[in-house]
């Protein structure tokens, strides 16, 4: 099992005839993943990559049956292909980008609201269900199947922790990138309801940095409601406050949001946390023995 | 990116937010020139990116042009030290000359965009003058708050609800309304993170003035604002910073001394971290990008061996897309070029990790090759120990 996506997501990529776009639908469709339409606007009726490219997100739903979009397109026209890929009825919204403006994603999340449209990232390297489908920029060969959801705020770091418990032994069910960015789509709350409901989920690895309420807010619910073993890990723990390290959102802002904080919170509400980045995968199978 | 208080000030007036009369000089006969224009009573203030100016020196009164002269003298090319700055304290470059007020009384607002609730918020409070970080601590009651709508944009009656939380009255009441819609109207327009008034002052003849005012932007928005991207001041910022941001590369100087070399910001963080829990210090932050590039490693690789503070460093890569013998020719190429100034432990993981670990074996040059990250940071921190005791 898995969660968001599986083997019967069909996949448009917006941005399909640019160089990142190129590249990475290339990459998908090695994977297996199912893209059955490109969007370029001015560039409907060729074909690319072996499928059709449309003018708008709306014609490749209609034509070729879309249900969820991938997003390569630049910074500064992001939120418009997010809000189009939301409007043309698609009930998933994965946008890699990077460097979109807080205020452009402010304006993304009033549209999206009432829409029944998730959105990943931006930000992000994506979402995989080993296996099934891979949505995004990750290497989709250091993924194996199995039972470990993983949501993270990082790129290379995940991928360091799904090694991890890869060489141990534990595959994935689904691994999701929430994004770097300080205003993201769906967060550490909002996956971790869907892991709780995924019967393929057995334990969750939860992977966040300095900066914002989202790991603490995750505590809460898991305190609260969750009832699988979590394990996490939060970087940023030698962090100065006040600097923004790399991720927009990677910042101990007024005091707020460090790693000691999110720590503490995690912790007391029963999740595993390891100190160190190296330890990632034998607390998960000590989670899960 | 942060900008001086002058600058700050010259945005703000554009969107209608009273502030005090005055500008900014660079020398002492210009100090006189514009107090004589705006005297008898001024102010000056020393003018970098740090805060507690006043209790380190670089906020001074004059009650005439010969004081003026005299301070301006002072201070311009003073190293001004706040707890803001660190022991080196920064050179004072320019000032801001400013007629004096007559403070009845000191208040405070700001703007910033609140991430969990994912809108910019408006706060307000009578406590102006002290830290606003202070003031949420000790009394969280004295901070008024009101969030935007995104879909309606501040609301009139938002700024009139907290005008009226400061007891604000009659044509005072007035000014304040105005100013803080002008205040929020400055900020969205400029895509800025920050626009802080502390303190915004009532003064004895009744208006409503920003005597500070600071502001930051969100990096991401500033290629659609180049007249803000041009207030970017390179003196204020960390030389060697500089010089990476120039290559697109991700750098922070921190004060250990194991620099750290690593593919990604979460990866990056998580390998300074495990410097730590094996006894060391991390130096910098770096993260080369996802995609590590040649021309990035190389770039990076001179960064880090340009620092005299860094005694051994750590590579740390995790090859995904990008596969790990491309990352190696990298580095041998860098580390050919530039030279092994100091031990380099090199721990790369991911895609083809066997070929490259055999170029970097074949290069002959003396890496310390490193399965793990732990093992990584436990072999950096002894060297970075041995390099800082020689």
């Amino acid at each position: 099992m898995s969660i968001l996506i599986d083997e019967n997501t069909r996949v448009v990529v917006q941005g399909i005839t640019g160089g990142e776009g190129t590249f990475h639908t290339q990459r998908m469709q090695e994977y297996g993943t199912k893209v059955v339409a490109g969007v370029t606007p001015g560039k409907g009726g060729q074909t690319h990559l072996g499928v059709p490219v449309f003018n708008s997100v709306s014609e490749a739903v209609e034509k070729e049956g879309a249900n969820a979009s991938a997003i390569f397109v630049p910074a500064f026209f992001a939120a418009d292909a997010v809000m189009e890929a939301a409007d043309a009825g698609v009930s998933l919204v994965v946008c890699i980008t990077e460097g979109i403006p807080t205020f452009d994603m402010i304006k993304v999340k009033q549209f999206l609201k009432g829409k029944g449209c998730p959105l990943i990232g931006p930000n992000t390297p994506g979402i995989i269900s080993p296996g099934k489908c891979k949505i995004g920029i990750m290497p989709g060969h250091i993924h194996s199947p199995g039972t470990v959801g993983v949501i993270s705020r990082s790129g290379t770091l995940t991928y360091e922790a799904v090694d991890q418990v890869t060489s141990l032994g534990y595959g994935q069910s689904t691994a999701v990138g929430i994004g770097g960015d300080p205003v993201v789509g769906l967060s550490f709350t909002g996956l971790l309801k869907l892991f709780k409901e995924d019967t393929g989920t057995e334990a969750v690895i939860l992977i966040g940095e300095i900066g914002g309420t989202a790991e603490e807010e995750a505590a809460e619910y898991i305190k609260e409601e969750f009832p699988k073993p979590v394990v996490s890990f939060i970087a940023g723990q030698t962090a100065p406050p006040g600097r923004r390290m790399g991720h927009a959102g990677a910042i101990i802002a007024g005091g707020k949001g460090t790693a000691r904080e999110k720590m503490e919170a995690l912790e007391a509400a029963g999740v595993i946390v390891a100190k160190s980045p190296a330890e990632i995968g034998d607390k998960v199978k000590e989670a899960l023995s | 990116m942060k900008i001086h208080e002058y600058q700050a000030k010259q945005i703000l007036k554009k969107y209608g937010v009273q502030i005090p009369e005055g500008d900014v000089v660079d020398t002492p006969a210009q100090a006189r020139e514009i107090a004589g224009k705006i005297g008898p009573k001024i102010v000056l203030k020393a003018q970098i990116h740090a805060g507690g100016r006043g209790k380190g020196g670089g906020i001074k009164l004059a009650n005439s042009l010969e004081e003026v002269e005299k301070l301006a003298q002072d201070m311009i090319g003073m190293t001004l030290i706040t707890h803001q700055t660190g022991p080196q304290g920064k050179l004072v470059r320019r000032i801001l000359v400013e007629e004096a007020l007559n403070i009845e009384r000191e208040l405070y607002v700001g703007v910033v965009i609140d991430r969990a609730k994912e809108a910019p918020v408006i706060m307000a409070s009578p406590e102006g003058g002290v830290e606003i970080e202070k003031v949420a601590a000790e009394t969280p009651e004295l901070i008024f708050k009101e969030y935007i709508n995104p879909a309606t944009g501040f609301l009139p009656f938002q700024a009139r609800k907290l005008a009226f939380k400061l007891s604000l009255k009659g044509e005072i009441f007035k000014q304040a309304v105005k100013f803080i819609l002008s205040l929020y109207a400055a900020f969205e327009a400029t895509d800025a993170s920050l626009a802080e008034i502390n303190p915004l002052l009532i003064t004895r003849e009744g208006y409503v003035m920003a005597l500070d005012a600071k502001m930051n932007f969100d990096d991401n928005a500033l290629p659609r604002h180049p007249d803000i991207l041009q207030m970017r001041d390179l003196d204020e910022e960390e030389p060697l910073e500089v010089e990476a941001s120039k290559f697109n590369l991700n750098y922070i100087k921190l004060d250990g001394n194991v620099g750290c070399m690593v593919n990604g910001a979460g990866l990056a963080m998580a390998t300074m971290d495990i410097i730590m829990y094996s006894g060391g210090m991390p130096a910098n932050f770096l993260d080369v990008g996802g995609g590590v590039s040649e021309e990035a490693v190389k770039n990076a690789f001179r960064i880090l061996v340009s620092d005299k503070d860094v005694k051994a460093a750590l590579i740390n890569i995790f090859g995904g897309i990008v596969r790990c013998d491309l990352v190696a020719s990298g580095i041998v190429t860098a580390a050919k070029e530039i030279g092994l100034r100091i031990p380099m432990v090199v721990r790369l993981e991911g895609t083809n990790v066997d070929q490259g670990k055999k170029i970097l074996e074949d290069s002959g040059l003396a890496f310390y090759p490193a399965e793990s990250m732990k093992e990584a940071a436990e072999k950096v921190v002894p060297l970075a120990e041995k390099g800082a005791s020689q």
